[in-house]
């Protein structure tokens, strides 16, 4: 969509542009292409510039043990707490458009978790889950040596799928009521006349209807659980024990800043944007084919 | 509600009632356990009855992780970035959508490209531009010859040396170097009618004086919407703040949560935890339930 109407002065329009120009080329063009070179050269510990390395940073990141399992990892964590945090919401906003007697409250209150700081609600549920206070120590009162996020790799990993998928049900709501709340009224109404039930109507009309938000969540929740987890990681287990929660940024990180590895940072992370970019692109090329537009 | 249901509605009260407590709880817990002494707070079960301690705790947590100058830093750094955004994505989209020039398009496309990489993908290449911000432009200066030239022709040497670790700008600007905001508008200035615009011009009105009079006016519901949620999101920032600031008297209320995490070995002192945990949960839940609306608003209409 274009203006008919506009301005003739364009020196002027382009000044407008500048300030934003300025911001993403200093802190965005520029350390992504800085990213690229570092990743392609390796730094020489006495100072003398970096020396070309080709693609050597990356084929020692592809044969090391510890980055596949980086990668197994965030792939594991990405695909459970989204399909968590979307399955949950999207059952109680469709519970919520419903909109029995009381269901202001839920509109307000659902969407809460998603304000609160990942660290945050990260140190919440470390104190919620650990094993000597809290509640899980009631568990494993019962079972003893049940539950144990600082030894077991797999509680660990729980801990941070829970702590991660509770934010997100309060963000996947807002989207999900919204879109059940856009399909108008009479569809609903018409559906009833003719004779079909809740649950009928909810798979005949409303699922199809709100396919585009369910795409539009599953692309946002993905990206994200590669980003936003990493207050969560950092607090909860710091990557441990025994590397079972080191997702891929935490390990940017902690190899790039801890290590002090720039290089083997910067390819991690060209690898991990090019992961995210796939990914986005098989969700659009296999899942939207599924999506209803209007 | 269509027909009468008292079946399906006995559960669905039900199951959205689960989603109530799964909600509330975790709020709950950790009031409740920012209440407690150190010995009931690390009882199991530990007892869901408030106990006395609530303003003691709050105070201990206060002063342990030093949380009035960090809330304060954090704060500020959260009405940068909401201020910075609501600014600098305006003009953009002023630009991009009310004027034609050549180039127009490439400009659109350099700033939507910046929607796919966040800063914690590209985070270790920008910490090094934030040590010295003008380190791009003495490399290109370098690398055109143009501090050769000058240095012949001045005999000044061209060093371009600005850092901004430990430093708010350095906090701030980074963040403000996304579209999201800039998105939002250009939609709704599409949405504004040409007429506006014509009359404005025929009152002769220029483009500045246009924008300033008419088009902010009438964006003011997308400002609201758009500062809400760029304030939330920069008060939740975690993994920038924790690299930049590597001095105390800039740290953020959220890097300092670290500080409070009851050391291994040291005394389970899970009731500070949770009382410094709820004072810095606090600030963006008021935000949350005070501008819900433009809250909800500004998530809908900024990710579309």
């Amino acid at each position: 969509m274009e203006k008919r109407v506009t301005f003739s002065r364009w020196t002027i329009g382009i000044l407008f542009a500048v300030p934003q120009l300025l911001l993403i080329f200093t802190f965005f063009y520029w350390p992504a292409g800085q990213a690229v070179y570092w990743s392609l050269t390796l730094q020489q510990p006495w100072g003398g510039g970096n020396i070309w390395v080709g693609l050597d940073n990356f084929r020692s990141i592809l044969s090391n043990a510890d980055y596949w399992h980086s990668i197994t990892a965030s792939l594991v964590f990405a695909g459970i707490s989204t399909g968590l945090a979307m399955f949950i919401a999207l059952v109680l906003a469709a519970l919520t458009d419903r909109q029995l007697a009381g269901s202001w409250l839920y509109r307000v209150v659902l969407i809460w978790p998603y304000g609160i700081a990942a660290p945050a609600l990260a140190l919440a549920f470390r104190f919620i889950l650990a094993p000597e206070a809290g509640f899980m120590a009631v568990v494993n009162q019962v079972w003893p040596g049940f539950w144990d996020p600082g030894l077991d790799g797999t509680d660990a990993m729980t801990s941070i799928i829970i702590a991660f998928s509770w934010k997100y049900v309060g963000y996947n709501f807002i989207f999900f009521l919204a879109a059940f709340q856009a399909i108008p009224r009479s569809l609903i109404e018409a559906a009833a006349m003719d004779g079909s039930g809740v649950i009928r109507r909810f798979w005949d009309i409303q699922f199809p209807l709100i396919t585009p938000t369910i795409f539009f969540l599953l692309v946002i929740n993905i990206t994200e659980s590669f980003q936003d987890s990493f207050g969560i990681v950092d607090i909860m287990t710091a990557g441990g024990p025994a590397n079972a929660t080191n997702l891929m940024v935490y390990k940017i990180y902690s190899d790039g800043f801890k290590g002090l590895d720039y290089s083997g940072a910067a390819a991690q992370s060209i690898i991990l944007m090019i992961l995210i970019v796939a990914l986005t692109v098989v969700q659009f090329r296999f899942i939207e084919r599924r999506v209803h537009y209007r | 509600m269509v027909e009468r249901t008292p079946f399906l509605n006995f559960f669905t009260h039900l199951i959205l009632f689960a989603g109530f407590i799964f909600c509330v709880a975790p709020f709950a817990i950790v009031a409740i356990a920012a209440s407690h002494n150190l010995r009931d707070v690390n009882d199991v079960p530990m007892s869901l009855l408030p106990g006395s301690d609530f303003w003691v705790n709050i105070k201990t947590a206060w002063v342990t992780a030093d949380l009035g100058p960090k809330l304060l830093n954090s704060f500020i750094m959260a009405f940068g970035v909401a201020a910075g955004k609501v600014i600098v994505s305006a003009l953009t989209a002023f630009s991009i959508v009310y004027f034609r020039y050549p180039g127009r398009m490439l400009i659109f496309w350099l700033i939507f490209i910046t929607l796919m990489l966040p800063l914690e993908v590209r985070i270790v290449p920008t910490y090094a531009v934030v040590a010295n911000v003008l380190e791009p432009y003495q490399t290109i200066l370098d690398l055109t010859g143009i501090s050769w030239l000058i240095e012949k022709v001045s005999g000044v040497q061209v060093s371009l040396s600005l850092g901004l670790l430990n430093s708010y700008s350095g906090l701030i600007l980074p963040l403000v170097a996304t579209a999201t905001g800039t998105f939002l508008y250009r939609q709704f200035f599409l949405t504004v009618p040409d007429e506006l615009t014509e009359a404005a011009r025929m009152d002769g009105a220029g483009p500045l004086r246009f924008f300033i009079d008419v088009l902010l006016p009438l964006s003011r519901n997308n400002m609201a919407a758009l500062g809400t949620i760029m304030f939330l999101w920069a008060w939740n920032q975690y993994l920038w703040p924790l690299l930049i600031t590597t001095d105390q008297s800039h740290a953020m209320a959220v890097t300092e949560l670290k500080q409070l995490i009851p050391n291994v070995g040291g005394a389970p002192e899970w009731h500070i935890a949770m009382a410094g945990t709820l004072i810095i949960m606090l600030p963006p839940l008021f935000v949350v339930v005070l501008m819900q609306r433009w809250f909800v608003r500004g998530l809908i209409a900024t990710e579309k």
